[in-house]
């Protein structure tokens, strides 16, 4: 089997439940006869036609609450926001209408809302954003953040199969970085579950998406200082998988989170708080984060490369932390 | 595409599709609009006992627009209301107890006390559902749910059309914008109706448009338009069927305005002090869409005074028979709280230190007032 990147692994998904699920559809903007800005969605108009590949106008609200209506129908609707940064227009309708629709009312909204995401590629603040912590937050929101291939396909199938609204992220930066061999036949993967990047001894570092990256580089340059680390990937962020990280810090007894998304309010201080009523006595030092600075990320590179988490950011925090 | 303006009166009788309603149907259109006004006010009475949990959503001055509206829809469609269409949503199927529970938080309310008033549905297949979508309380939003519920009419052939409501100031939101445009680009089959009635919450509709009238809005979106008398059910029918008619027929989208009046505040604890003296006792005088009606009735139609008094008793005593059933239903555990956020997991874990923790006491309070609603003197501030 050829090894296909992560961007083709979300079509290769995409392209399955289509054919698999006459129900399922897409919607976003630009999408269909260009195939998407990251061609994410390319050929799959020449395959699948109009009324299941639709080009939307520039209407966020719209996209996402008619996915909403369509979905409470039987419908299976996967929307693109053409940036995720662009969710933050459709707030409201996921939010308040969609997060809400099965609790209030009794009304079932499987959809998929997927974007690219993500900063490391000179994007400015509006092209890298990572706002995956107000979803989070708000309870009947199912969100995942896959850091390869394999994943990106398999909990694309698991998230159109959901029957619950599943926010999709997608790294950019990883887009045609990553590669990998996908497995043979129907691969799904299940939402909820994170997966052990590395194993190690010494410390753990939990973390998702592109940053998982970071933290396996970060892991190398460490192993070489003598000190194992183990490198957590969330893969899914609502709902985490308390289980896999309290089994981690159990065994090293020294955490790190790292995210590429801003510290206030991130979800590393979620991690941290459960860490800490859940296994406080199974600690060795104080739960540390490296993240990025508060700040709306700037375009030129120097700026941006200071406000994100680096390898180098990764391997200072895990050396404090290993000698505390 | 084209819009057109009309204003009917009770006048002497034309031939439009709400005249040529057989007498039996038109006597329908007539218990609506009575059964809303009626179960109303039996809510007022409950609200003021405090047996209503939350706000109180009256549609009085406006039951002819959303009974009239609704009236044209077969029970295969889809149909959206806004907090003021009760009426719809009679017409539509919804039942005074489900509405009566829903107000007094109900655990077998059709939300299981989860949310207020008439916020809940009943939506899916054709035949297996009556066909009315919950609405939520940002205003606007439900116009984009809608285009997506026609969206799938149109993917799957579906001989079904949606109608959606939303008021005057609906008309300011991006929702409202987004919706009726995506609606109208993909040609879905979708009645979007403005309730022009004057105010939104105070705010009079001179302070939400700079258009002369809301249907002027039509052109905008290059979908058909009209304006109605929302106070005229006939002429309210007549208007809304042959929406739904061209829906039906893969015309696209209508947008119909409704002019009307909310002769009560936005919710009952709202006294209403922003608008000018004089002008709700003049609706009320002068255009009530139940005496108007009832003019037509009697004059034109020739129906006895008896015909309708039978019909009026007969709303008395279902409601009271409902209002008896929602009395004596229970209130919800406070353990169900946790059911139902996801279809996976099925159920929320308590907190810890609500595990096995004593919590028969919880929900007795009360709120203490909203607005200018002051629950110690029973009334207005």
């Amino acid at each position: 089997m050829a090894e296909i990147t992560y961007l083709e692994a979300i079509r290769e998904a995409l392209d399955e439940e289509m054919a698999r699920d006459p129900n399922v559809f897409l919607l976003g903007e630009d999408i269909g006869v260009f195939g998407g800005a990251f061609k994410v969605t390319e050929g799959l108009l020449a395959k699948y036609g109009e009324p299941r590949v639709i080009d939307s106008p520039i209407s966020e609200i719209a996209i996402v609450g008619a996915a909403a209506g369509a979905a409470h129908m039987g419908m299976r609707p996967v929307v693109e926001m053409q940036f995720i940064d662009f969710v933050a227009n459709a707030y409201d309708m996921l939010t308040n209408y969609v997060a809400t629709a099965r609790y209030r009312a009794f009304l079932p909204c499987p959809m998929v809302v997927r974007g690219p995401s993500g900063g490391y590629v000179r994007g400015g603040p509006f092209h890298s954003q990572n706002p995956e912590a107000g979803f989070i937050h708000t309870p009947g929101l199912k969100v995942v953040y896959p850091a390869t291939a394999e994943d990106a396909k398999g909990l694309m199938k698991a998230a159109i199969r959901d029957e619950d609204c599943v926010l999709f992220f997608e790294h950019k930066y990883l887009y045609r970085r990553v590669k990998g061999v996908m497995p043979a036949g129907d691969h799904v993967v299940p939402i909820g579950k994170a997966r052990t990047a590395r194993d190690g001894r010494d410390l753990s570092i939990i973390t998702y998406a592109a940053t998982v990256h970071k933290a396996l580089d970060a892991a190398e340059q460490l192993q070489a200082e003598g000190i194992s680390a183990e490198v957590i990937d969330l893969r899914t962020l609502a709902p985490l998988d308390d289980e896999a990280i309290f089994n981690t810090v159990r065994k090293t007894n020294r955490v790190l989170v790292v995210h590429e998304d801003t510290r206030t309010g991130g979800i590393a201080g979620e991690i941290t708080a459960r860490i800490n009523e859940s296994c406080f006595a199974h600690l060795d030092a104080p739960v540390l984060r490296v993240t990025a600075h508060d700040i709306p990320l700037p375009y030129a590179p120097a700026l941006e490369d200071f406000v994100l988490p680096q390898v180098a950011d990764i391997v200072t925090a895990a050396k404090r932390l290993v000698q505390w | 595409m084209m819009s057109r303006r009309r204003r009917t009166s009770d006048g002497p009788g034309g031939q439009h599709l709400g005249d040529l309603l057989p007498l039996e149907r038109k006597l329908e259109l007539y218990y609506w609009m009575r059964l809303t006004r009626t179960l109303e006010e039996r809510l007022v009475a409950l609200y003021r006992q405090t047996k209503v949990v939350g706000g109180l959503f009256r549609s009085l001055g406006q039951e002819a627009d959303a009974v009239g509206s609704c009236y044209a829809l077969e029970h295969r469609d889809v149909m959206s209301p806004l907090i003021r269409n009760m009426g719809a949503m009679l017409v539509k199927g919804a039942t005074p107890v489900e509405i009566l529970k829903q107000y007094m938080a109900k655990g077998d309310s059709p939300t299981r006390g989860r949310e207020l008033n008439i916020h809940f549905g009943d939506i899916g297949a054709a035949g297996a559902t009556r066909g009315f979508l919950g609405q939520i309380s940002p205003l606007g939003d439900m116009v984009p749910v809608m285009a997506g519920v026609t969206l799938s009419f149109k993917m799957r052939g579906e001989d079904r059309v949606g109608l959606v409501y939303v008021g005057d100031g609906a008309t300011s939101t991006g929702a409202f914008h987004e919706g009726i445009n995506f609606a109208a680009v993909q040609r879905l089959p979708l009645v979007v109706i403005i309730e022009n009635n004057g105010y939104a919450y105070s705010t009079p509709t001179a302070k939400q448009t700079a258009a002369k009238q809301f249907v002027d809005k039509a052109i905008g979106y290059g979908v058909y338009g009209e304006q109605v008398d929302g106070n005229d059910v006939l002429a309210v029918y007549d208007c809304t069927k042959r929406a739904v008619d061209r829906a039906r027929a893969g015309e696209g989208v209508s947008l119909l305005e409704f002019m009307t009046f909310r002769r009560k505040g936005h919710a009952e604890h709202d006294n209403q002090s922003y608008v000018p003296p004089g002008e709700i006792e003049l609706w009320a005088k002068e255009n009530d869409p139940i005496d108007r009606y009832v003019q037509v009735l009697r004059q034109r139609e020739k129906v006895p005074q008896a015909t309708l008094d039978d019909i009026d008793a007969r709303i008395g005593r279902e409601v009271d028979a409902a209002t008896d059933v929602a009395e004596a239903a229970p209130f919800p555990q406070p353990l169900d709280a946790l059911l139902g956020v996801y279809a996976d997991p099925p159920a929320e874990r308590p907190l810890w230190y609500r595990e096995g923790a004593d919590v028969s006491s919880l929900g007795k309070e009360r709120a203490e007032g909203w607005g200018t609603w002051d629950a110690s003197k029973g009334g207005p501030r």
